[in-house]
């Protein structure tokens, strides 16, 4: 009797448990998908005027009147977007690359290897991970002021490469990599060596290949931060030639008077590649944010 | 093929830990040798010396003529199979057994056909194509072994490779690898902490214990003779019975009191009276005990049946001796007998069966 009685109570608590769950799904998928409804369908009005008027209601997020891709040519043709977007695929692209590769070696030596002073280089590379780059920015500029570079010219600043070098080290990818190869058999490694493979070649031909969950998760982590970084470029470049997105975006937003549709075409464009990496990798990186505990 | 020798081998970690302390001991080309041990006496890490995965310490390590301490595994001409079976996850099973040829330069076409033949040997050709996760148990240790085999190795080592298959399969591969051995005519060295491994697969079997080898001999030598309680009691299932005795004489007779029964020594009355003092061990192996259902006691030991495990063709059974502590485990053949519990029976060891040792463990010759 008393299993009869349960039953029904239990269903319906769970029922409301699930009404409950995806009550508060929904609320986040509104409270991240309604920006960036509201920035694409603002990059597609034409009508300046009916998108100004539309801002203050639920309008602004009905693609309604004057549907088009104007917005997005005008910044094409009439702003420095093609550049900026060619200077930030390049920095973030070999950035990220380098990055992977040298986080990655730098990381399983430390996983792997035993030598003097690995534990005090590994404590600082975890303590490196909680100074915020704007405590070393102006250091940093300083320091990469006074550098040589391969032509003879010192000082890096307004290139490629000082947009690219300083990012490629980073602690928390080198721990993020670590925690993972740790974790990795041994033995593997071992039947590896007993296959005639040196370090070198186990790195590359059998931990790279078993690391993928945490190669997406470095690169979307790296991605993201150096594709929508602003202090650097605005501190390390001066002009159009190096400038990347966010600082194009800065000098396009900064222009009068001020054509909203054409700065949300700007930002539109300059999120689509985010959106893109984030798809593509999204299941490595949940697998792997998951298994290296850490928070997205 | 190549012998291996170890000579006065010491493994010590971070200057404080002896894992391997000395270790003599040669295996013949050709021959099929188990290291045998409980969990952390040395049996592993002694392969993993023999394999280039540790650092000797201390000692010279022959492979063939060629001393191998310092040389890296991949020109020690030896291939290991790991108990995790170690096939990595990303390659094919042809990739994975032909990895250490193309390491080598071997071209494609040679890799196909050197892997290919051992996947015939080993019955694997259809899974060539398949990752190691698409395998079951068997089908991944038979990889792993097709990995060493295409390496030409002069020596094979086996680190606890049937330890993660269940009880049918391992049986099975048993009889595999020991088909294998004789196929191949290699020299292979087998790690096991299974008894029954050891004594049903050596052509002789290394006894390890706390970083030292007890004794090296044929499975069946370590059995009849060990040199001391330590391998008496490995060997065999369940494991040998020891008993504290006394000496005494009965008229000219060396007669030995166990349990408050006094029986002549081995039957025959003769013994090494002289020789021996009172500290000893009466060793006798399950299956070489006479039970009787009661009766005289004179020249027998009396016992009560605690508990008779029935294994179809045999009876297990487990007595108390009044006065000793451990329970004596008993083998006798299934014939119907009830073998009640608390009955009471009289044991007898068998003529020349039983074994003397001393209390610190070496055997009274």
């Amino acid at each position: 009797m008393t299993t009869t009685k349960s039953q029904p109570s239990q269903a319906r608590r769970e029922r409301f448990a699930r009404l409950g769950q995806y009550a508060l799904h929904t609320v986040l998928v509104i409270f991240f998908l309604f920006p960036l409804l509201f920035l694409f369908v603002s990059a597609l009005k034409g009508d300046e005027l009916q998108l100004l008027k539309d801002m203050g209601s639920l309008n602004a997020f009905v693609p309604y009147g004057d549907i088009s891709l104007k917005n997005f040519s005008h910044v094409i043709s009439g702003s420095n977007f093609k550049t900026a977007f060619f200077n930030s695929l390049l920095t973030v692209s070999l950035t990220v690359i380098l990055g992977v590769l040298i986080n990655s070696m730098l990381a399983y030596a430390l996983a792997r290897f035993k030598f003097k002073g690995r534990d005090f280089l590994l404590s600082v590379i975890v303590a490196l991970i909680i100074i915020p780059f704007e405590a070393i920015a102006v250091p940093l500029l300083l320091l990469v002021n006074e550098l040589p570079w391969v032509n003879g010219e010192i000082g890096w600043l307004d290139s490629y490469h000082v947009q690219i070098i300083p990012f490629i080290a980073h602690a928390f990818s080198i721990y993020l990599f670590y925690q993972f190869f740790i974790a990795l058999p041994k033995d593997l490694e071992e039947a590896a060596l007993m296959d005639g493979a040196n370090r070198l070649r186990i790195y590359w031909s059998i931990v790279m290949p078993l690391s993928k969950p945490v190669i997406a998760t470095v690169a979307v982590l790296q991605f993201l931060s150096r594709w929508g970084d602003l202090l650097w470029p605005v501190m390390a470049v001066r002009g159009d030639t190096f400038a990347t997105l966010p600082l194009a975006m800065q000098s396009f937003f900064g222009q009068y008077p001020r054509h909203w549709g054409d700065v949300m075409a700007f930002a539109a464009m300059a999120t689509l590649p985010t959106l893109m990496i984030f798809v593509i990798f999204q299941r490595w990186f949940v697998r792997s944010a998951v298994s290296s505990g850490i928070k997205g | 093929m190549a012998s291996v020798t170890m000579r006065n081998i010491r493994k010590v970690y971070d200057n404080t830990v002896e894992v391997i302390k000395g270790v003599d001991l040669e295996v013949q080309d050709g021959e099929f040798m188990v290291f045998v041990g409980p969990s952390g006496c040395g049996k592993s890490t002694m392969m993993r010396m023999i394999a280039g995965l540790e650092d000797i310490t201390d000692g010279e390590l022959l492979i063939g003529d060629r001393v191998a301490n310092d040389l890296p595994p991949v020109d020690r001409g030896v291939a290991m199979v790991f108990q995790s079976y170690a096939l990595y996850p990303h390659m094919t099973v042809a990739e994975n057994m032909g990895f250490g040829l193309k390491l080598a330069g071997s071209s494609k076409a040679e890799i196909a056909e050197i892997v290919g033949k051992a996947a015939e040997i080993l019955h694997i050709t259809n899974l060539l194509d398949r990752r190691p996760k698409a395998l079951s148990g068997g089908q991944r240790q038979r990889v792993a072994i097709g990995r060493a085999i295409v390496r030409k190795p002069g020596v094979f080592l086996f680190d606890e490779p049937l330890s993660n298959l269940d009880a049918n399969l391992r049986v099975q591969m048993r009889v595999e690898l020991t088909k294998l051995h004789k196929e191949l005519g290699s020299t292979m060295i087998y790690v096991t902490h299974d008894q029954t491994e050891a004594m049903t697969m050596g052509d002789r079997i290394a006894v390890f214990n706390r970083g030292i080898v007890e004794q090296v001999g044929p499975p069946m030598e370590l059995y009849h003779n060990p040199v001391n309680t330590f391998v008496a009691e490995f060997l065999g299932s369940p494991k040998m019975n020891l008993l504290p005795i006394k000496w005494t004489r009965n008229g000219d007779e060396a007669c030995i009191e166990v349990g408050g029964c006094t029986i002549p020594w081995n039957g025959n009355g003769h013994g090494p009276l002289g020789s021996v003092s009172d500290d000893l061990l009466l060793g006798v192996r399950p299956e070489h005990f006479d039970v009787f259902d009661s009766g005289d006691t004179n020249g027998s030991i009396a016992a009560k049946v605690e508990v008779a495990e029935r294994l179809g063709d045999i009876v297990l059974l487990y007595l108390k001796v009044p006065g000793i502590e451990q329970t004596l485990a008993v083998k006798v053949p299934e014939e119907g007998h009830l073998w009640q519990r608390g009955a009471t029976v009289t044991l007898r060891p068998r003529d020349k069966t039983a074994m003397l040792f001393t209390k610190a463990g070496p055997r009274v010759s």
